[in-house]
């Protein structure tokens, strides 16, 4: 690297020097296995993530027949697709329709159904989204550019114990020529949150 | 809000994790997308929680309670992962593994930590509850209470009436598992609340669903 290309590493924050010290005390005691960081790091980043759930929202739309049992055991039928595990345990499925808006939230912490969505968004764990979607979701809905049929009903689920939920979106129209993979495409992580409408 | 002194600090009893229905904090921060893991420290933190976890085997509830002891302005004004590193570094102090000065030497610079566990640790978790006391339909009440460790009950409902819409099966009483090594197992129910019994500016045609342990009903 020559001189005119060398870049001074960014200053590390404190936050990193006490991760830092964290983990070589922790390593010091052999409690961090070789290869721990990076397994857990490689899970979280590669193996789970909305598109899971995406797939189980099309076999629903696909499939009549799975909806109906993704409805009865969200649990068992996720499973059917090979996804469930840590905070997917015990799922339930509700579905949004014209008359009602489901949504979901963690007020006290950040639970998320980890096997279909993934790891939460920043925004879903911060303050504002858990203290104003149960009190003022209409008025945060319309905020988030989420808009509602006329005089849709809301339903708002707070994950305090654990049962973890997922959204099953209403299927756009003019798709009916789609295969299950074209539709997966179609469904966003924001859809199976209950923070938009497809 | 009830508080105790303790070393000078003020303490609070309802955390300041209980968010739910607190006015002034703004616009949501949304982002259509974003990575598992913006920095490196993030995915750090998150695997060196896992770490300590095992290596004290804290329950769910004895992790979430020692991110609920953090000091509310610091709880406020971090970020998520930096709450799972704070409870990390607690609970391995907590249990021996390392010291605070060891962290702070480490680290050249502060390590704050969260507060003490302020109940005493439960000895007789009681008698585990195995059938549910209310069926789908049920109208029940939520306990009007302020307890001093960890609970799951949020406060927004406390005192409030709702409906069974669902029986969910029993599960470990989190305010149990998170002061004892015994456990006591209960029955949950997703309760529906009109937003309109819940705060006085309730919107109409807003139900609100909590899910709740047995003993969290009256």
């Amino acid at each position: 690297m020559s001189e005119e290309n060398h870049h001074h590493p960014a200053a590390v924050s404190p936050v990193e020097r006490r991760v830092a010290a964290l983990e070589a005390l922790l390593t010091e005691r052999g409690l961090v296995p070789d290869g721990f960081i990076e397994e857990i790091t490689h899970r979280y980043e590669s193996e789970i993530g909305p598109m899971n759930g995406a797939k189980v929202v099309a076999r629903a739309w696909a499939d009549p027949a799975y909806k109906e049992r993704l409805l009865t055991d969200g649990t068992a039928a996720i499973a059917e697709l090979g996804f469930g595990g840590a905070e997917g345990d015990h799922m339930v499925v509700v579905e949004n329709t014209p008359a009602i808006h489901n949504v979901v939230v963690c007020t006290l912490c950040s639970c998320y159904p980890w096997p279909v969505l993934g790891l939460p968004p920043a925004w879903y764990k911060d303050p504002p989204y858990r203290a104003r979607m149960v009190r003022e979701p209409r008025a945060l809905l319309a905020e988030m550019g989420c808009e509602l049929p006329g005089n849709a009903e809301i339903r708002v689920w707070d994950s305090s114990a654990e049962v973890r939920y997922l959204v099953l979106p209403e299927r756009p129209s003019g798709n009916e020529d789609m295969t299950e993979a074209e539709l997966a495409g179609l469904v966003t992580r924001d859809s199976m949150i209950g923070v938009a409408r497809l | 809000m009830l508080a105790r002194r303790s070393g000078g600090r003020v303490l609070p009893v309802d955390g300041i994790h209980d968010l739910g229905g607190m006015q002034g904090f703004g616009a949501v921060g949304h982002s259509p997308a974003e990575p598992a893991f913006q920095h490196r420290w993030q995915a750090v933190a998150r695997a060196l929680m896992s770490v300590v976890a095992g290596a004290v085997e804290a329950s769910g509830g004895e992790f979430r309670h020692s991110i609920e002891r953090m000091e509310p302005g610091h709880y406020l004004t971090s970020s998520y992962y930096e709450h799972w590193l704070t409870a990390a570094a607690t609970l391995a102090v907590e249990h021996g593994l390392v010291t605070q000065a060891d962290l702070e030497e480490r680290a050249g610079g502060p390590f704050p930590l969260s507060g003490p566990v302020l109940p005493p640790p439960i000895v007789d978790a009681g008698a585990n509850v195995d059938e549910p006391r209310f069926q789908v339909g049920d109208r029940v009440l939520v306990r009007e209470w302020h307890p001093p460790g960890h609970t799951r009950c949020p406060r927004y409902v406390r005192g409030k009436a709702g409906v069974v819409v669902r029986a969910d099966g029993t599960y470990s009483v989190p305010d149990v598992e998170a002061h004892s090594a015994a456990r006591r197992y209960e029955p949950t129910y997703s309760v529906r609340f009109d937003a309109a019994d819940l705060w006085r500016d309730g919107q109409g045609g807003v139900a609100v669903h909590v899910d709740l342990w047995d003993c969290y009903l009256e």
